[in-house]
């Protein structure tokens, strides 16, 4: 039987981290994403799958709590929201550079510095561009709907032991915060340590029986050595882009203009379309969900058929970057958006629009 | 005797412990580390606990200590070994789990995941090699660098003005409810080599026991850091660093 709640986004991932079969979640409060621990503290899936749920002293020890997680071979994650997780910036590095698999969540406020608790999507650049230090990506989803909350942690966690790289789910306080219908998927048990050995057990380590040691790590002196290991993660990163682009297109068939936004911007933008689309403008939407790897790909293909884009995020301008790299500079591209905690309304979507096709 | 004869088996009075691997170790002379990796090599056997431990490298000289003791090991980022070690003993709640850290390592950067790591009473051991100095980026300050002390940081001596003062660690984490077992120890002759293995076996053993997290401070030396002979860092570790850390059990909790 399918099992439909009415839940928070943050409440969600909670809940979804216990049926995806987490092992572990590490995290340190901050608004607007405290409700996934409370959410975990309450449920105590402790006693029901023996989950581990900690509150760590700060996002420093709670990422580097993941990475001794993930050394052993478990799926565990972590959940912060911006200034948190410019704490966590170091970790994700090593996290990158010693190939461990881990979920981490960011329900992103306004910054730079501590900012505004309210929505804003100012953290792009850190999510797809770095954030830490070195040569690394994270393979980062952008849920639009609490619906995807759910189902992106399940999807994280596979893409991240499947990569090996840590996987980012880049919410921001409108999804944590809001409230929809979501459909739960049942219990996914979690890995015996038996099965841990099995399946992660050729890097794990999980004690050293019948096997050389196994030694986590990211430090390598010799730079031939590293310099083939950064080829190593180049290729690596080269297969997600080949393998894991996911987006979403909507009415885009007959477009002219496209909106192209992700996350609550997407939700917003639908609705701005679909009012362009009553005064005869033929706009269209395209969602990437996957913000890295990003679907140029695809965005180009499509931006054959157009005249213009307006790019719509709650920042200054970041995706925009991605966007103009994917259609060349031939295509206009602009951005419109609103910083600080503001949110547009879908009219004041509509009149940006306007006034970029009159330009 | 001759050679002959004292390479028979049954005239063996020491080997090495299995456990250590034929890596030859990158430390300076004198230095205090390869000492305490022996033992810790040694108490590993003792326990039988190759199939069964997993340590934590911090960032620091012993940072390849992974090298030489054959299990299995996490490289952790500077400072941050004892939460990777809380999650590793969660995780694996009947593994033997340690972290084994340097002062700048465990006592400035990572000051605060050692002292939560020891408020949880995570069941875990922490080794912490305490040589006043930062061995690894050329011999800077550390935290637990004595008054006078001279340093590349401090090239007239640790002025409390200045710097601060030196800090002492294992009084710290003795007052904290999550310790079961808190001692400090050295390795410069054969008879406190002897001791400090004890109390690593022992330290081990309560933290397995579930007796919260075992402390166990090292008292080292730094030739290169110091720029001291190895004797003379012997003597001076003896007369200067003794008496502001005086060894010996701190806590012992049944
Ligand atoms: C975040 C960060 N800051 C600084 C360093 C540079 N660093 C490497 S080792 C070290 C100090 C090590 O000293 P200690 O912990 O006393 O160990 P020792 O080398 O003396 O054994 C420092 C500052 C680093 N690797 N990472």
């Amino acid at each position: 039987m399918r099992e439909l709640r009415l839940m928070k986004g943050n409440e969600v991932i909670a809940e979804a981290a216990i049926r995806s079969g987490c092992d572990a979640y590490f995290g340190y409060p901050i608004t607007p994403q405290s409700e996934v621990m409370e959410t975990l503290m309450e449920l105590r899936p402790w006693e029901a799958t023996g989950m581990v749920v900690l509150q760590a002293e700060s996002e420093t020890a709670s990422i580097n709590m993941v990475y001794g997680g993930a050394s052993c071979g478990k799926r565990c994650m972590t959940s912060s929201s911006s200034p948190g997780i410019s704490l966590m910036a170091e970790g994700i590095s090593y996290l990158a550079g010693a190939e461990l698999p881990a979920l981490i969540v960011n329900v992103s406020r306004g910054g730079p510095g501590l900012g505004t608790i309210q929505p804003s999507q100012a953290d792009y650049f850190q999510a797809t561009k770095g954030g830490g230090h070195g040569d690394y990506h994270l393979i980062v989803l952008a849920p639009a709907a609490v619906q995807e909350m759910h189902d992106f942690v399940f999807l994280g966690f596979d893409l991240a032991f499947k990569y090996r790289n840590p996987v980012m789910i880049l919410a921001d306080g409108v999804i944590g915060q809001m409230m929809e219908k979501v459909e739960l998927a049942p219990q996914r048990p979690r890995w015996t340590d038996e099965e841990v050995v099995q399946l992660n057990g050729s890097w794990a380590v999980t004690g050293k029986k019948n096997r050389d040691r196994h030694i986590i790590t990211s430090v390598e002196l010799d730079s031939l050595k590293f310099e083939n290991f950064n080829k190593k993660l180049v290729e690596k990163y080269a297969k997600v882009r080949e393998q894991e682009v996911r987006y979403e297109e909507t009415l885009c068939d007959d477009a002219e203009y496209l909106i192209v936004a992700y996350g609550t911007s997407a939700r917003i933008g639908q609705k701005a379309m679909e009012l362009l689309r009553t005064e005869g403008i033929k706009a269209g939407l395209f969602r990437p969900i996957t913000l890295y790897p990003f679907p140029e790909k695809e965005l180009a293909a499509r931006s054959k058929q157009l005249k213009g884009i307006l790019t719509v995020e709650l920042s200054a301008g970041q995706m925009i970057e991605d966007v103009k790299l994917s259609v060349g500079h031939q295509l206009h591209v602009e951005h419109y958006g609103r910083m600080g905690g503001m949110i547009y309304t879908p009219n004041e979507i509509t009149d940006a629009f306007k006034k970029m096709i009159n330009r | 005797m001759t050679v002959e004869e004292i390479i028979k088996p049954e005239n063996l009075t020491y080997k090495k412990s299995p456990l250590l691997t034929d890596a030859p170790m990158h430390y300076c002379p004198g230095c205090s580390h390869g000492t305490v990796h022996k033992i810790l090599a040694e108490v590993l056997e003792d326990l039988n606990a190759q199939e069964n431990s997993i340590g934590i490298t911090p960032v620091g000289c012993s940072v390849l200590l992974y090298n030489y003791i054959d299990i299995d090991w996490i490289e952790a980022a500077h400072g941050r070994a004892p939460a990777v070690a809380t999650a590793a003993k969660r995780l694996y709640p009947n593994k033997h789990i340690f972290a084994y850290q340097g002062d700048g390592d465990l006592a400035a950067i990572g000051t605060g995941e050692i002292i939560h790591t020891c408020n949880r009473g995570d069941n875990v051991t922490i080794i912490f090699i305490n040589n006043g100095i930062y061995g690894m980026t050329g011999g800077q300050m550390a935290p637990t660098t004595l008054l006078g002390m001279p340093t590349a940081t401090t090239p007239y001596g640790r002025d409390p003005k200045l710097n601060g003062y030196p800090f002492k660690v294992s009084e710290i984490m003795a007052q904290l409810p999550g310790t079961g077992y808190v001692t400090r120890q050295a390795v410069h002759t054969p008879g406190a080599v002897r001791q400090a293995r004890k109390a690593l076996k022992k330290a081990f053993e309560k933290a397995y026991a579930g007796k919260g997290t075992s402390f166990i401070e090292i008292v080292a030396t730094c030739s290169s850091g110091w720029k001291l002979s190895p004797v003379d860092s012997n003597k001076w570790m003896t007369e200067n660093m003794f008496p502001f850390y005086p060894l010996g059990d701190l806590k012992d909790v049944e």
